[in-house]
């Protein structure tokens, strides 16, 4: 039974064989036999390729009609360009009737001056005045073009010369705004890429340049010299390729944002260990440090070519408007073409540039202002450590004294209507010009609102002491 | 769009080819030459990174002393140039005493303020000794004085919005505002050659940039559509809000936006405008008030009012012009009003004496007579350079002229043979404008007389064929060349 199974199956393949050997019998191609098997197997080919050359299924698609994009634009609702006004933004500033010097007068009223970085007493001083009606009546006000396009005027190129003699770099540029200097300079040496180490304190200008070079950001605690190393550490062991990129620490010399001085001499030490370039922004520092006003290169004893780029604003201790850039011959002249806000603006006026000429030249003759001014922060100082409520957070020899809320009331908002209030009554009552360190919405920076007050070497003794003892009393008033 | 013929496109092409064939030979040695000596560098990346000064090393220090010039005297009509000389390869120039006395076609002094002005210094002088240089503190601390108060109003008054904040620089003015108004997850339509600190303040915002094609108001309508329609990338959501920034006129081309078509479509797709106007306030308009009283445009549809007073006003600084509560919200979160020293007391009153002399408020005509004799000059300026066969952009009424170029030796060579006869112009190249599209640029100012002007036609025609520079042919085919401008022939690449 089994062996008749056997031999049925035997005959069904060998005829299957048979038939399928049939067609190409003996059929012979270089060679080779060509057996019924090969016949199947061009066939699965064939339905292979043909599958293959099927296309996928895709949804169609369908690109929007006229119609459907005209209600589209037509649902469209933006916003409106401006959020709702609030009270707080009604707020006007305090509006000033005579020059911002020591004494000024509000409201009809003569009152201390508090407002203004006129660190070394420059505003109102006669050989400014000089200068400026001097070059005012031979090169007008403006100079109606950028520095590239006949606005370059011999003033500029004096003043250039004279601050880079002044600090003992190789040259500098001048630019026609504070608040451009950084954020023009920082994206000329910085790039996609590149890294760069900062202060989370910095003002908003660096913040501003450091978003805009596009570079990798890394902050470190506000001047804690142990985070920065931490930092530097963790950058340098983590990237291998750190070797080949640029790498910069920006710091502020005096932190316009809490009053602190920058170790210069630690961060030195750490930018050679770990091979960084350093950007030092002198604005508050300039003409105020150091035993003759050069700055805090001068204040730590550090010799000043150990920093690649040292920028400052001219609108505070030399008393005149735009700001500059010094460094060495290489840095300079990348900037010539490379710093969009020298290139595509409009260059400083030249009476400015005088003034800042001759404010350099007064700083010189006069050492003395800066150990005046030296005397006023302290006496300011002592007047002030045993204010109620209030707190010194800037240092000892710091040109802004900041002073925070010793018990913050938990939002930035409040704490800063609360310092505004008491400002406020300093003004009114006291007849003491101080303001409140404001924040825009852009800015970045974690650090706690207080009360700023630019100590003047032309502020008296008496006046300071005026301040101290108005602001103890509106402050015990106010913070019970 | 401005066309180009091929043969200058292909020597332009060759002689960029060669600058830069030459630059990289001379960096091949160099580098030789600096590994012998071994850098001494020590750990740090190299501060430029090759390629990055590659253009100012080889290419722009040839050439580099037709930028730049100094000057000894206020930039009017006639200003001082001093001479420079360079000892080693214009790798550096010095300044000599010598000076010579130019016709400045450079300057933007379109009204003729930059000099001493009968009304105006005096009043500056007398702000100088009442208010000093600076105020040494920003606006909303202890920057605001009377002066300030009374400019804002003035300039508010003067380009017709209901109120204006002002800064001290023009650069700033831009690169601060835009981030302020718009953020992430708005889209900022921007013209294609806008000016640089609109490309940053944009690029600062957060927003996404979209470029429509220079002036186009057809190609802007195609975004605005498309983006409207797509939303934001990726997710889709709709967008929070559209700003249109453009130009009133473009400084580098010397044409008058298109307002009324680009507003007529901002309205109808609910976009906001922003308009630029550093280089048409006071210069453009029956009464100096910019491109919106030139070509009708009623200033409550255009939403935020930018412009300089380095221009017209001859002073320093910009402002923005808005409704109350747009300058009320700036005022209270600008960085630029925040943090950074207000504008000079006496430049602020420089701005409001011109505006006065402009509106005729200070009792003579004078400030009519600027504005007439400003058209007069550009009008009759340029149709006399169109007529030399030279290739002028720009529009009429503009009193920004450039004169095309292209090849990169002309540049020096122009520049350089205007000097020799006392005209001073501008030349214009990379990265100002794009590679083969270098240009002369020409401001015309009120304070040019009649004879100025002749001069300085003599003077640019002369140079103009030794330097090989009118692309057109002269005035008799007159037509003919009106009709090569709007069909380029088979024998013209077009470049945006």
């Amino acid at each position: 039974m089994e062996l008749a199974a056997l031999n049925l199956v035997n005959a069904t393949l060998n005829w299957i064989t048979f038939a399928l050997d049939a067609p190409s019998a003996r059929a012979v191609v270089f060679g080779v036999h060509i057996g019924g098997h090969l016949f199947v197997e061009v066939l699965l080919l064939v339905v292979i390729l043909f599958l293959l050359s099927q296309k996928s299924y895709k949804p169609p698609k369908r690109p929007l009609t006229k119609k459907e994009i005209d209600e589209l634009c037509d649902e469209w609702v933006p916003e409106s360009l401006i959020p709702p006004i609030t009270q707080e933004m009604l707020s006007e500033s305090p509006v000033l009737e005579s020059a911002a010097g020591p004494h000024t007068i509000i409201d009809g009223k003569e009152v201390v001056n508090f407002a203004s970085a006129n660190y070394l007493g420059f505003v109102g001083h006669d050989k400014l005045l000089e200068s400026c009606t001097s070059v005012l009546e031979k090169y007008g006000v403006g100079s109606c073009g950028p520095r590239g396009f006949y606005g370059t005027i011999d003033v500029h190129l004096d003043c250039e010369a004279r601050i880079a003699k002044f600090l003992g770099t190789h040259d500098s540029i001048l630019y026609s705004y504070g608040l451009s200097t950084l954020f023009s300079a920082i994206p000329c040496f910085c790039k996609k890429g590149d890294i760069i180490v900062v202060d989370e304190g910095v003002h908003w200008g660096i913040q501003n340049g450091l978003y805009l070079s596009r570079s990798t950001i890394v902050y470190f605690k506000h001047n804690d010299m142990e985070s920065l190393e931490k930092t530097l550490e963790k950058i340098t062991a983590q990237n291998k390729r750190a070797k080949k990129l640029r790498r910069y620490i920006v710091v502020e010399s005096v932190y316009q944002n809490s009053g602190q001085i920058a170790p210069l001499d630690k961060i030195i030490k750490l930018k050679e260990k770990y091979r960084f370039r350093v950007l030092l922004d002198e604005t508050n520092s300039f003409g105020v440090l150091g035993r003759t006003g050069r700055g805090l290169t001068e204040y730590c004893g550090v010799p000043i070519e150990k920093i690649d780029i040292v920028t400052a604003a001219m609108g505070h201790a030399l008393a005149t408007e735009g700001g500059f850039c010094t460094g060495s011959a290489r840095v300079i002249d990348h900037q010539r073409l490379s710093s969009s806000g020298y290139v595509f603006s409009a260059s400083l006026p030249p009476y400015l540039a005088s003034a800042a000429i001759t404010a350099i030249d007064i700083l010189e003759q006069n050492p003395d202002l800066t150990s005046k001014l030296k005397e006023n922060i302290a006496i300011l100082w002592k007047g002030l450590s045993d204010i109620r409520g209030l707190s010194i957070a800037s240092n000892p020899e710091s040109p802004i004294v900041f002073l925070v809320l010793e018990k913050s009331t938990g939002s930035v908002k409040s704490d800063l209507h609360l310092l505004e209030d008491i400002a406020d009554r300093a003004l009114k009552q006291e007849s003491i010009f101080v303001v409140v360190s404001k924040r825009s919405t852009l800015d970045k920076c974690p650090l706690p609102v207080g009360i700023r007050l630019f100590v003047s070497a032309a502020h008296s003794e008496s006046d300071l002491l005026k301040a101290c003892e108005s602001l103890k009393r509106v402050a015990a008033a106010m913070l019970r | 769009m401005i066309t180009i013929p091929y043969l200058t496109a292909l020597t332009t092409y060759f002689s960029y080819g060669l600058l830069f064939a030459f630059g990289q030979f001379r960096d091949f040695f160099r580098k030789i030459f600096d590994w012998w000596h071994s850098s001494n560098l020590e750990g740090y990346a190299p501060i430029c990174l090759g390629l990055e000064d590659f253009y100012i090393r080889r290419l722009y220090l040839r050439i580099q002393d037709c930028f730049g010039r100094p000057i000894a005297s206020a930039p009017d009509a006639w200003f001082d140039v001093v001479e420079r000389y360079s000892n080693d390869n214009n790798k550096t120039l010095k300044r000599t005493d010598k000076i010579s006395r130019c016709l400045n076609l450079g300057s933007y002094n379109y009204l003729g303020f930059a000099a001493a002005d009968e009304y105006c210094t005096p009043r500056v002088i007398d702000s100088l000794c009442r208010f000093s240089a600076s105020t040494c503190s920003t606006r909303v601390e202890g920057g605001t004085t009377t002066l300030h108060k009374e400019l804002e109003e003035c300039v508010a008054n003067f380009v017709g919005k209901p109120a204006a904040v002002v800064f001290g620089m023009g650069y700033v003015t831009n690169s601060a505002i835009l981030p302020v108004i718009i953020g992430k997850g708005g889209l900022i339509i921007s013209d294609s050659l806008n000016h640089n600190s609109i490309v940053n303040g944009a690029r600062g915002s957060g927003a996404t940039i979209r470029v429509f094609q220079h002036n186009t108001p057809s190609h802007l309508e195609k975004v605005l559509r498309e983006q409207i329609a797509d939303g934001q990338p990726r997710t889709h959501r709709p967008w929070k809000k559209i700003i249109v920034v453009v130009e009133g006129i473009y400084s580098m081309e010397g044409e008058l936006c298109k307002l009324p078509e680009i507003v007529a479509i901002c309205k109808k797709y609910k976009a906001y405008v922003y308009l630029d106007e550093a280089h048409s306030i006071g210069a453009v308009g029956k009464t100096g008030r910019g491109v919106c009283e030139l070509l009708g445009v009623d200033t409550a549809d255009v939403d935020i009012m930018m412009g300089t007073f380095t221009k017209s006003f001859g002073s320093c600084g910009g402002y923005i012009a808005g409704s109350k509560e747009l300058i009320q919200y700036l005022k209270y979160t600008c960085p630029a009003h925040l943090y950074a020293t207000s504008i000079s007391p006496p430049s602020a009153q420089q701005i409001i004496s011109s505006i006065k002399v402009i509106l005729g408020e200070d009792g003579s005509s004078r400030g009519a007579q600027k504005l007439a004799r400003i058209r007069e000059n550009s009008n009759f300026f340029r149709s006399e350079l169109q007529k030399m066969g030279f290739e002028v952009l720009g529009d009429n009424d503009s009193p920004v002229m450039p004169i095309m170029l292209y090849n990169p030796a002309k540049i020096p060579a122009f520049s350089r043979e205007c000097l020799k006869q006392n005209v001073a112009v501008v030349t214009v190249a990379f990265p100002a404008t794009p590679l083969l599209l270098a240009r002369a640029r020409i401001c015309i100012s009120a304070s040019h007389t009649k004879e100025d002007l002749l001069k300085a036609l003599e003077v640019i025609s002369q140079v103009g064929d030794m330097v090989g520079i009118k692309y057109f042919p002269a005035e008799p085919n007159k037509q003919q060349q009106d009709q090569q401008q709007q069909q380029p022939g088979k024998d013209t690449i077009k470049l945006d």
